[in-house]
């Protein structure tokens, strides 16, 4: 495999990460909440669209972005007396909502995975010169550069987007100045569902086996690709998810075949490594600041 | 306008603020002075809805605003210029101009007092596009005022708006004040500096251990001795 197509493949699951890490790092910015059920709003896409496996399509991506959005929405409804806790707290509660989403999910769909058929044709390979690129790599870096873009402009040019940013740097002083805690937190985490959705749609079509800990088990590399980058920050965040998704790309080609059960275990020390020279993350400032709204 | 009546705030169970009260009429700016720890920036915290009053009641227009949240105080054309500034430094001149229109009742009238601030105070509309964080500390200040301003207030909180600051540009900053103040706002004025204060506002109560312990009026302003004595509670 050439290093071009190696870049190609990396920059594609970097993109992925990178809106996984969006998402956490939007609800984070606005409330100082690491949303560990974050994954969990992927979960619940991905059964959307299996159980609209038969229907028009259309119709199985607006039953992924509304799951994923009126998940999002009523985790913002639980987590709001959580605002004025502490952070450990907060860090508990969101691991409940999680295991207990994953629960339910058990109780409702098994163990056993369950293949998603959505958009299968973007599997496909497509010659560019010497290069045999699957569509979804494509797509996934095209839809993932519009998201990233869409986003950065929500929040550099609207008025709520504006007030996000204000809340994310000083809270305290944006409640001084009128901006509504619950508008901004709202608007956070609809975002981030928006997001999750068009993650969940590219991440079916690469794997599409659904299990109840199917976005789980996403979330955490993306997590550590939040903390690598710097929490601080939203870009700091999303480069970080990019980053901890290209390198995982980039060491799985770059592993023997055998040597790629220790896929994770390399991935985690390169991250102990970047940690303990830059604990601030990659991108990150040097001290963040731990108010909430 | 605003009544603080029997106010008492605790943090932790100890008392920073003790059965304080005053009244500010429409029109009038009142200053509270007093050395750190005498309780007045808690007290600006709590008119704005930051603090939770343990004792007391504070009156907007003879409403009172417990249990209200800070966003509707605001609404109610109440704005702080916080102690330090608290201006978003990476953040334009111009978006941090714009958040303070966040709390205003009415959108009508927004450009008229955008233009009336720059007429003010140059700096909001010569640096509009630069950082904020670049700016000088009395350019900063400016712009923290300039902010709570556009939110067209009747009532403005000020928190040591001369801390600091240079000494001519304390100047610049309450020759500004003064003419908001012709403009008709209500200024309550929490400053370190008691002369300035007191010859500037229309009464000057002064606080220690949380406690009213004088009130002070422009005639005393050059009188530095009782001054002293009531700021250190002799």
């Amino acid at each position: 495999m050439s290093v071009l197509q190696t870049l190609i493949d990396a920059i594609a699951l970097g993109m992925v990460y990178a809106l996984v890490a969006m998402g956490i790092g939007l609800v984070f910015g606005v409330m100082r909440l690491v949303n560990f059920a974050h994954g969990e709003l992927i979960t619940a896409g991905a059964y959307a669209l299996l159980l609209t496996n038969d229907l028009p399509l259309a119709v199985g991506l607006a039953a992924c972005f509304g799951a994923v959005i009126a998940l999002a929405l009523a985790m913002e409804v639980v987590y709001r007396p959580l605002r004025t806790t502490t952070p450990t707290t907060m860090l508990v509660a969101t691991f409940a909502v999680s295991f207990l989403l994953q629960a339910v999910a058990l109780l409702a769909f098994g163990a056993r995975g369950q293949n998603v058929g959505v958009l299968e044709e973007l599997n496909r390979a497509v010659s560019i010169g010497d290069l045999r690129v699957r569509w979804v790599t494509l797509v996934s870096i095209a839809v993932g550069a519009v998201l990233l873009g869409a986003t950065a402009l929500i929040l550099a040019r609207t008025d709520v987007g504006l007030q996000m940013r204000a809340a994310a740097m000083d809270a305290k002083t944006a409640q001084l100045l009128g901006v509504r805690a619950s508008t901004v937190i709202r608007f956070a985490f609809l975002l981030a569902a928006v997001v999750a959705a068009a993650a969940t749609v590219l991440l079916t079509v690469q794997r599409p086996l659904v299990t109840p800990s199917y976005g789980f088990q996403l979330v955490i590399p993306a997590l550590v690709g939040v903390v690598v980058g710097g929490m601080d920050r939203l870009v700091s965040a999303t480069l970080g998810g990019f980053a901890i998704g290209f390198a995982a790309a980039v060491l799985g080609d770059v592993l023997p075949a055998d040597g790629r059960v220790f896929l994770d275990s390399a991935l985690f020390l390169l991250v102990i490594l970047v940690l303990l020279v830059r604990p601030g993350g990659l991108f990150g400032r040097s001290r963040a600041a731990w108010e909430r709204v | 306008m605003l009544e603080v009546r029997d106010l008492e705030i605790r943090y932790a169970g100890v008392p920073a603020v003790r059965r304080l009260g005053f009244r500010v009429a429409r029109g009038e700016v009142v200053g509270l002075v007093g050395p750190n720890g005498a309780g007045k920036s808690s007290t600006l915290l709590a008119i704005m809805g930051m603090v939770a009053a343990h004792r007391g009641q504070i009156l907007l227009d003879g409403h009172p605003l417990a249990g209200r949240k800070t966003e509707a105080i605001v609404r109610s054309g109440v704005a702080l210029v916080p102690e330090r500034r608290h201006i978003f430094p990476e953040l334009t001149v111009e978006e941090n101009l714009r958040l303070g229109l966040v709390g205003r009742r009415s959108r009508d009238g927004v450009s008229e007092d955008l233009d009336r601030v720059a007429g003010l105070f140059p700096v909001v509309r010569d640096a509009g596009h630069r950082a904020a964080g670049v700016l000088s500390g009395g350019q900063q200040q400016q712009l923290a005022i300039a902010r709570a301003l556009v939110a067209r207030p009747d009532l403005l909180l000020l928190d040591e708006p001369s801390l600091g600051l240079a000494p001519t540009v304390v100047d610049g900053v309450f020759d500004a004040l003064a003419e908001i103040r012709a403009g008709g706002v209500t200024i309550l004025l929490v400053e370190q500096r008691a002369q300035f204060a007191v010859g500037f506002a229309d009464r000057t109560h002064v606080l220690a251990n949380g406690e009213l312990r004088l009130t002070l009026t422009p005639a005393d302003a050059d009188d530095t001795e009782r001054i002293t004595a009531a700021y250190f509670g002799s």
